[in-house]
């Protein structure tokens, strides 16, 4: 995770009008209105998502004995539970896992916290070979691209490209039928499934009171991954628990719905420990590695409910920010307004500097948030942050110095709406199409009206005024 | 706090300000509208004094501070929300806003940040309970009846970001301009926003201006001449750019719509 070369506004410039961000936002339209229609559909979930904000907050608020309790859970069905400080403490344990197992192959279902970790990386290193099974991460593992949305991670793939890269690497006939196109990844998969030796998934909720994990698929993978490998190793963040089964049902309810517009997920996986003796199928051993990596700093910190996010990728299809450069340029696994949001306080500030600035302050995702998770105003928070250590724009702070300076001076402020309206009176025609300085980044786009020759104070004062 | 479209809320903390003869109103222009658009400043004045509202223009007051709140300068915001609270703290009457982000700036944020002060924020409680968008008002406090136009249309509506989900704006400017009989086209994905975001028009201007263009796409579309809105910000920017792009489209402040006076 380290800085990257160019600034949020550099790349997000480069992205806008391509191709790749064109089917970013007709997929991230698309996902919103199938929200729309099944929150339409299901009446009670303005009383579900409170609920939901209900028990992500007083988990948050509880967080200690909740993990515990569920770290006792598991240990008590037989699993093994470790605590990963950081990103490397988690590889190491995983990588410890896969050797003590001899894991030559590893299959994977979609995970963001191991893409957070950079868990296949790690494995790779080490001389193992390790398959995404999610259709959407086998192409960009295929592919040797990146996710840009948490939930669909190609949506910056036609179906054609996905047509085209299988015919290319797979062998196969081209196809850009997605049934086919499922298909064809299905039958690649099902030989590595049975053959791996260890499965990693993520954890969507994990109920501390019965130590069970949830893990939700639209394909299936996440049922193959988690119980035909002898070994299953599950990574979360901490955030990830909830008091009780029936929490994980009300998160369940809003997460399906929120996500793709689906009343439930197609399959859902509750997965309570390993193998009992007399159980038909299940992995022998079961690894819960439970990451903290920054959790418990942001956790007293004033962007705290960032960590009720339950991942559902509603406010980056609503985000008119997204929808227009795509996933990539917030240059993290996590784009969108969350990921404006959690990429700074997770990885660091340094070289994301522009993300709090990455939104207008619209307020269209905190309308579809489950949780009803409050992003623009932690934006905002973040940008005080930023602005505290120096800017992440040269020109800001001398710029809101001089204006708050005028601002709060009376006779100074008149003084510039006076000068303003010279301007106005020397600009002929009305307008200005190419202004250099400060007015610069205005004009890039778009023209500036010239200022009125007399602004409204001048004519209240000749008409109404005393 | 920005708690999202709560008509109800809103409608019920107007009738604590004794709605029924509103009396005397305090105009609080905006920056922008004092700068670049006096006539809509005008138009709000005309549209009120013909309701029989006395409006007075407290001469101190300045910007309301949003750009800087919004940039992360919490101090210069502070400063500017502390002179804005004196200001109009010192009058009397619904405080009429015609733009619902610099509205919005005032009831959701300014005690808020005169938290460290009891006074200015009492002070800023007491000023935000008075403040009103101007499709506000004139929906809520002076009933739209009576309304009139002499525009003929046919007109698009673009309800601007933070009067539709901070102020639970969401159909007045419709309702209004249909109430007086303008022809009007409805706008497809009318509560995207249009890329303007104040200082995110010029922090990040390529992306402010892939939003602006997939608005003014949804503009065209609508084959209207006019496009009509409450916030004269984003209208300057959407202005700027159809001028930019040869769309032969006007803005207009919902007051100008509501009276007769000729543009200048
Ligand atoms: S912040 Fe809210 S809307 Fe965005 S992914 Fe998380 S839960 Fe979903």
């Amino acid at each position: 995770m380290s800085a990257r070369p160019s600034t949020f506004a550099e790349r997000g410039a480069a992205e806008v009008g391509s191709d790749k961000a064109k089917a970013v936002g007709d997929g991230a339209r698309h996902l919103t209105e199938k929200r729309a229609a099944a929150v339409v559909a299901y009446p009670a979930m303005d009383a579900m998502r409170d609920r939901a904000r209900e028990i992500r907050l007083h988990t948050l608020a509880n967080l200690d004995t909740y993990v515990a309790r569920f770290a006792d859970a598991i240990e008590a069905l037989g699993g093994h539970v470790f605590f990963a400080a950081d990103a490397a403490e988690a590889n190491d344990y995983i990588r410890g896992v896969a050797e003590t197992a001899d894991a030559e192959l590893i299959v994977k279902v979609k995970s963001m916290v191991t893409e957070e970790i950079e868990l296949n990386t790690v494995l790779e290193a080490d001389g193992r070979t390790v398959v995404e099974s999610d259709l959407g991460e086998f192409i960009v593992q295929l592919a040797d691209d990146r996710p840009s949305h948490i939930v669909a991670p190609v949506l910056h793939w036609t179906r054609q490209d996905v047509g085209r890269l299988f015919a290319d690497e797979l062998g196969v006939p081209y196809t850009e039928e997605p049934t086919a196109l499922n298909q064809i990844a299905r039958t690649h998969l099902r030989r590595i499934f049975l053959e791996a030796d260890m499965g990693i998934s993520g954890v969507n909720f994990a109920a501390a009171s019965t130590g069970t994990i949830a893990v939700v698929t639209n394909e299936g993978n996440g049922r193959l991954t988690t119980t035909a490998p002898r070994v299953h190793v599950a990574v979360m963040g901490m955030e990830r628990i909830v008091p009780t089964l029936e929490d994980v049902g009300v998160m369940l309810e809003v997460l399906g719905r929120s996500a793709t517009g689906q009343s439930l997920t197609t399959y859902t996986n509750l997965i309570t420990g390993p193998r009992k003796q007399g159980d038909p199928d299940g992995p022998d051993e079961l690894h819960v590695v439970i990451l903290d990596s920054g959790r418990s700093t942001v956790l007293n910190d004033d962007v705290s409910e960032v960590l009720a996010c339950i991942r559902c990728g509603a406010c980056l299809n609503v985000c008119p920010v997204y929808r227009s450069v795509g996933g990539h340029a917030y240059g993290d696994i996590y784009p969108g307004p969350v990921g404006a949001v959690l990429s700074p306080v997770l990885f660091g500030f340094d070289g994301r500097e522009q993300l709090p600035y990455a939104c207008t302050l619209c307020g269209a995702c905190l309308e579809v948030c489950p949780p009803r998770i409050d992003l623009p105003r932690m934006l905002v928070n973040l940008r005080e942050r930023v602005a505290a250590e120096g800017d992440a724009f040269s020109w800001l702070g001398p710029a809101m110095k001089a204006y708050e300076f005028t601002a709060t001076r009376p006779v100074m402020w008149r003084g510039a709406v006076d000068g303003a309206s010279l301007a106005g009176k020397a600009k002929r025609g009305g307008w200005f199409t190419r202004l250099p300085g400060p007015g610069k980044a205005w004009t890039a786009v778009r023209d500036l009206p010239a200022p009125s020759r007399q602004s409204f104070r001048r004519w209240w004062k000749k008409n109404h005024g005393a | 706090m920005f708690i999202g479209a709560q008509p109800a809320h809103s409608s019920q903390r107007l009738s604590l300000v004794g709605v029924e003869a509103p009396g005397t109103a305090q105009l609080f222009v905006t920056c922008i509208v004092d700068a670049f658009y006096p006539q809509v400043g005008r138009a709000v004045v005309d549209v009120l004094e013909s309701r029989g509202v006395a409006v007075e223009f407290p001469e101190y007051q300045t910007c309301c501070g949003q750009p800087a709140f919004n940039a992360g300068h919490r101090k210069e915001a502070r400063a500017m929300a502390a002179h804005t609270v004196k200001v109009l703290d010192a009058t009397d009457g619904p405080i009429v806003v015609p733009s619902g982000s610099c509205a919005a700036m005032i009831i959701d944020h300014y005690a808020g940040l005169l938290g460290d002060d009891e006074e200015l924020a009492a002070a800023a409680r007491r000023v935000g309970a008075r403040v009103r968008e101007f499709t506000q008002f004139v929906v809520d406090d002076l009933g739209v009846d009576e309304l009139t136009s002499s525009a003929s249309g046919p007109v698009t509506f673009h309800p601007s970001c933070h009067g539709l989900r901070h102020l639970g704006l969401g159909g007045y400017g419709e309702r209004v301009l249909d109430q007086v009989g303008v022809e009007r086209k409805p706008l497809v994905a009318a509560d995207e926003c249009c890329g303007f975001g104040g200082l995110f028009a010029v922090e990040m201007p390529e992306i402010s201006g892939a939003l602006m263009d997939t608005k003014i796409d949804h503009v065209e579309a609508t084959g209207a001449g006019t496009l009509v809105g409450y916030d004269m910000s984003c209208l300057m920017h959407l202005a700027g750019g159809m001028r930019r792009r040869g769309t032969p489209v006007d803005v207009r402040h919902i007051a100008e719509i509501l009276t007769d006076e000729d543009e200048s």
